[in-house]
């Protein structure tokens, strides 16, 4: 069943509570949004509801790592990357180990609008040199990319959906840090997706088979550091690269595949993404609306291939 | 139109009405935070502001900032009952074709002056626009309202230092304070008390009242058109979820849209007030 990737997060840290006894978690008035209300009513303690004051959490959250805690902390993710000065010096310099969980990424949280949307956020913690970044694509990813944080010891940023997101993974499924996940092979095109599109990006592919059409489907989860060396592989094999987020195509995976591209193996490519400020709207209104359900990217990988 | 007392409250509870029904028709949105504001709205834009659609774009109007961005459908409403949105349009609220945005943004519609709904930044926009009154000595007031919760933001807190020092007494602030955030009340989640005595050693011209008292509102309002000096600031004291019995809580209808049975108890309820 569709889950959102917040919701394993927020069942995941509860887990993570028990074993981790210097794991705080911060919210900023968010937490039922967040998940990380489960987390505040078994471990009150641990919990720090700061009110609606984003950059005061970062720095008290810096401060607690940097005394041996480690925080996750906890809003939209345009809410709390927003803040992004405060957390390039007081996370990022200062080499404080937090965790920044940013949900309701993306146009799919649909009618509140941009003002609550996180389009740009991973294009801004791209540029801080020791920040990973993960974005997860299904639950059993998402609580395996929780549990992987909880021990990493380094700032972080972690990128939830509100919307729910249908299984791409078994059971069996190893979450590995920095390696791409190869979904599906092709010959034609390799897909470089990450997120809550994933899916849509693969169904895309799936059909595009019939328009005798082999491409390769990639799961980025994590963006920084980016799998760069099987990046590179895709692009030679294949010949065509297509990009495909729920976030700017400036400075997200697709700005961050055109660079390795660019220096390492020159290659034609689509970016597909958000190219204008979101707006209100149903998540599946705006998914037609911006060309990222399942017909949209279809039909632009099939324009960029065929044109 | 009537601007009487009684009239101004027949007015606000019927786009007490109009609210519910945009938010049932969206299927989403934040009733609790928009009722405990129209009443504060009402006042100020039928009888200070005097908005039309003639004037909405005048560059020497009145302007209002909605800090608080996410109460945006009482605002639409009152925009509706100035003749800035045409009434059928209100309906239209979040859906994908439409200008009426979940949160205000200035580019899909002007009148709402500015893109609000990350909390904590309107209030510095209403001080330069306060600011650039000044420098162009025009009359105009520049309006600001604020949610409780909201006022925990350090931005908040720069403006509410900036603004004295700068003599903005062009600037009326009006605080909706209804005493709920999202993770619970907000005395508990940060504690904004003693406000009043802050916001005076911040060298504001405070005024305490009942928000929903719309005489006390017009008095308040009356009282901060002087300019001595100082920028105003108008503590209201609201109930969140205002007029709907089973609205008004501190969190519980902070935000999510009425469902049917919902909408029609809660029209219901409101239609007895008008008679
Ligand atoms: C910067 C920022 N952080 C968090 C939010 C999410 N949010 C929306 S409304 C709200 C609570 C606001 O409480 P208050 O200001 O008291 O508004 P009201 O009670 O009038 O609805 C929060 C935390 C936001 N919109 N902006
Ligand atoms: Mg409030």
């Amino acid at each position: 069943m569709a889950k959102a990737t917040r919701v394993s997060f927020g069942e995941e840290l509860v887990e993570l509570g028990a074993t981790h006894p210097e794991l705080v978690v911060f919210d900023a008035d968010l937490s039922k949004s967040t998940q990380s209300q489960h987390f505040a009513a078994k471990y009150p303690e641990r919990f720090f509801e700061m009110g609606i004051q984003e950059h005061n959490m970062i720095g008290a959250a810096a401060g607690m790592a940097l005394s041996g805690k480690k925080p996750f902390i906890c809003s939209f993710s345009t809410f709390v990357v927003g803040r992004f000065e405060v957390i390039r010096m007081s996370i990022g310099y200062s080499e404080a180990n937090v965790t920044v969980v940013g949900t309701h990424c993306g146009v799919a949280i649909g009618e509140d609008g941009y003002s609550q949307m996180a389009l740009e956020d991973i294009a801004l913690m791209r540029t801080l040199p020791n920040m990973t970044i993960i974005q997860p694509a299904d639950d059993r990813e998402a609580k395996a990319a929780v549990r992987f944080l909880a021990d990493h010891q380094n700032p972080a940023f972690l990128r939830l959906t509100r919307q729910g997101l249908e299984d791409l993974h078994g059971d069996d499924y190893e979450f590995r840090f920095g390696k791409a996940d190869l979904l599906r092979d092709g010959s034609d095109a390799v897909i470089f997706a990450t997120g809550g599109v994933v899916y849509n990006a693969l169904k895309a592919a799936e059909e595009l088979e019939s328009e005798g059409l082999s491409i390769r489907v990639v799961n980025i989860h994590t963006i920084a550091p980016l799998d760069a060396d099987f990046v590179v592989q895709c692009a030679k094999e294949t010949g065509r690269v297509i990009t495909v987020e729920d976030h700017s195509i400036v400075g997200g995976l697709g700005g961050a595949v055109a660079e390795v591209l660019g220096e390492r193996q020159p290659t034609l490519m689509k970016r597909i993404g958000m190219t204008e400020y979101g707006r209100s709207g149903t998540p599946e209104d705006l998914y037609v609306h911006f060309g990222l359900d399942r017909e949209g990217v279809k039909r632009q990988v099939a324009a960029f291939l065929k044109g | 139109m009537d601007l009487t007392i009684p009239a101004l409250q027949r007015s606000a509870n019927e786009m007490r009405i109009d609210i519910i029904r945009m938010l049932h028709a969206a299927g989403s949105g934040h009733p609790g935070g928009s009722l405990s504001l129209i009443d504060i709205l009402t006042v100020v834009f039928l009888r200070y502001i005097k908005r039309t659609k003639e004037n909405a774009l005048d560059p020497d109007r009145h302007r209002l900032v909605l800090s608080k961005g996410h109460g945006v459908p009482a605002l639409y409403a009152v925009l509706a009952r100035c003749g800035v949105i045409p009434h059928e349009d209100l309906i239209t609220l979040r859906q994908v074709g439409s200008y009426l945005q979940g949160h205000p943004h200035n580019g899909s519609f002007a009148p709402v002056e500015a893109s609000t709904g990350s909390l904590g930044q309107g209030l510095s926009m209403a001080q330069g626009m306060a600011m650039a009154a000044k420098l162009d000595k025009k009359p105009y007031k520049v309006y600001c309202v604020m949610g409780d919760g909201e006022t925990q933001e350090g931005q908040a807190w720069e403006a509410l230092l900036s603004a004295p020092h700068h003599k903005l007494d062009n600037l009326i602030v009006i605080l909706d304070y209804n005493k709920g955030q999202i993770d619970g009340p907000t005395n508990e989640i940060l504690n904004l008390e003693p406000l009043g005595d802050k916001l005076r050693a911040f060298n504001w011209d405070v005024q305490e009242i009942d928000g929903h008292d719309l005489a006390a509102i017009d008095a308040a309002v009356a009282r901060a058109q002087a300019e001595n000096g100082q920028p105003h600031f108008i503590i209201a004291n609201t109930i969140k979820g205002k007029g709907v019995s089973f609205m008004e809580h501190p969190t519980e209808w902070h935000g999510k849209a009425p469902n049917a049975a919902e909408t029609e108890a809660a029209i219901k309820e409101l239609e007895a007030l008008l008679n």
